[in-house]
């Protein structure tokens, strides 16, 4: 039953997110994308774009997006309320503890090591989405026609405006969509 | 009852216009909080809105979500709650359905097309060096154990496709016992 797996699905993304903002991108990638096959890489990458230039968190936006694509409207609300569900149990529990107690070392202790943990996998769901912008079929084969050169280009001025001129994410963004879009139309008119 | 539903009200539309106009992420959401309801409001005061903000960065799932949880359940308890996230959940909701929507016809056009191909190399980029970032504060508090599971969760999760959720039930574990001795050992000098 789809709207079930939905359901699961994103109570586990919920569950097991710790650290805000990317945390919740490789447990997404890996139901998604790997697990269940509801994305493509290619539209999870883009749905992981789109979060970046719209308001809400990614969890909320991919479980709206894959939900509506899976199985409509009741789909998308399924897949939120599973993605939220833990937020509400955990931080409930943890002020009404905190609130009566005002000591959380276990936790903090606990959060430590998940932390580094967590660094890591946003580094694999980030290294997944620069092979699929650089190789055209989207697996590492080193063939001239499988390469994006122009890809290569735009990551690495982007990094570049990134940490030393400390530009806007989204407008850095934005303007690697644009110059791609530029490129691709002169070629096609030349 | 009056005063409660007052409250009810201003929640719902404090976290309704805070979902939607803020971009840039959990902590920044959490930042705006801290404007309206401890400076504007005066309904929760600086210190408690400090632990506050550490429970909601501290709990699993969207910082924003969390933190809507905790001033809702601060300020009027469950249905505070209620009310709060449904704020917060219904601006992007309503904005990636519209986006899914229409996603199929967007994304066959062109100029739509060969700009979200761009973009991938932009957000490779952003995430880069967010990583970048974090991954240095683990290495500068040269704490060896925690830059060992920061290696070791790479290479496994990496070079095996071991689940994510394991190497994150494995890390918390460690984090948990470490504690715990580290705790005991305390007790005991």
């Amino acid at each position: 039953m789809i709207y079930l797996q939905l359901f699961l699905s994103f109570l586990q993304i919920g569950a097991f997110s710790f650290g805000g903002g990317y945390a919740a991108m490789p447990l997404i990638q890996s139901q998604v994308v790997d697990h269940h096959g509801w994305l493509t890489m290619q539209e999870f990458t883009d749905l992981i774009t789109i979060s970046q230039m719209t308001p809400g968190p990614i969890a909320v936006n991919s479980a709206t997006f894959v939900g509506t694509q899976i199985a409509g409207p009741l789909g998308a609300v399924v897949a939120t309320f599973g993605c939220i569900l833990p937020s509400c149990i955990f931080v409930t529990a943890l002020a009404y503890i905190y609130m009566k107690y005002r000591k959380m070392s276990l936790l903090q202790g606990i959060l430590g090591s998940l932390r580094p943990a967590v660094v890591s996998l946003i580094a694999i769901a980030g290294v997944t989405i620069l092979i699929s912008a650089v190789f055209t079929n989207g697996a590492v084969e080193f063939r001239m026609d499988n390469i994006s050169f122009r890809a290569i280009v735009w990551f690495i001025a982007a990094v570049i405006l990134l940490r030393k001129k400390k530009m806007d994410p989204v407008l850095v963004m934005v303007l690697c969509g644009v110059f791609e879009t530029v490129c691709t139309l002169v070629m096609k008119w030349i | 009852m009056e005063k409660k539903s007052k409250v009810l009200k201003k929640l719902f539309f404090s976290t309704l216009y805070l979902s939607t106009f803020t971009f840039g992420g959990g902590y920044v959401i959490v930042t705006l909080m801290k404007n309206k309801f401890v400076d504007e409001l005066h309904w929760i005061d600086e210190e408690e809105m400090l632990d506050l903000v550490a429970i909601a960065q501290s709990s699993p799932g969207a910082i924003a979500v969390n933190g809507a949880i905790v001033v809702g359940y601060k300020l009027a308890g469950l249905p505070g709650v209620l009310f709060s996230i449904l704020g917060a959940i219904l601006p992007p909701m309503i904005i990636l359905s519209a986006i899914s929507f229409f996603y199929d016809a967007f994304r066959s056009n062109l100029i739509v097309g060969t700009m979200l191909k761009g973009m991938q190399s932009g957000v490779a980029a952003v995430i880069a060096s967010v990583v970048f970032d974090m991954g240095s504060n683990v290495v500068k508090e040269k704490d060896w154990l925690n830059i060992t599971i920061m290696a070791a969760s790479f290479i496994i999760s990496y070079l095996f496709s071991i689940n994510v959720v394991l190497i994150i039930i494995a890390a918390a574990v460690i984090g948990a016992v470490r504690t715990i001795l580290r705790d005991r050992k305390g007790a005991k000098a």
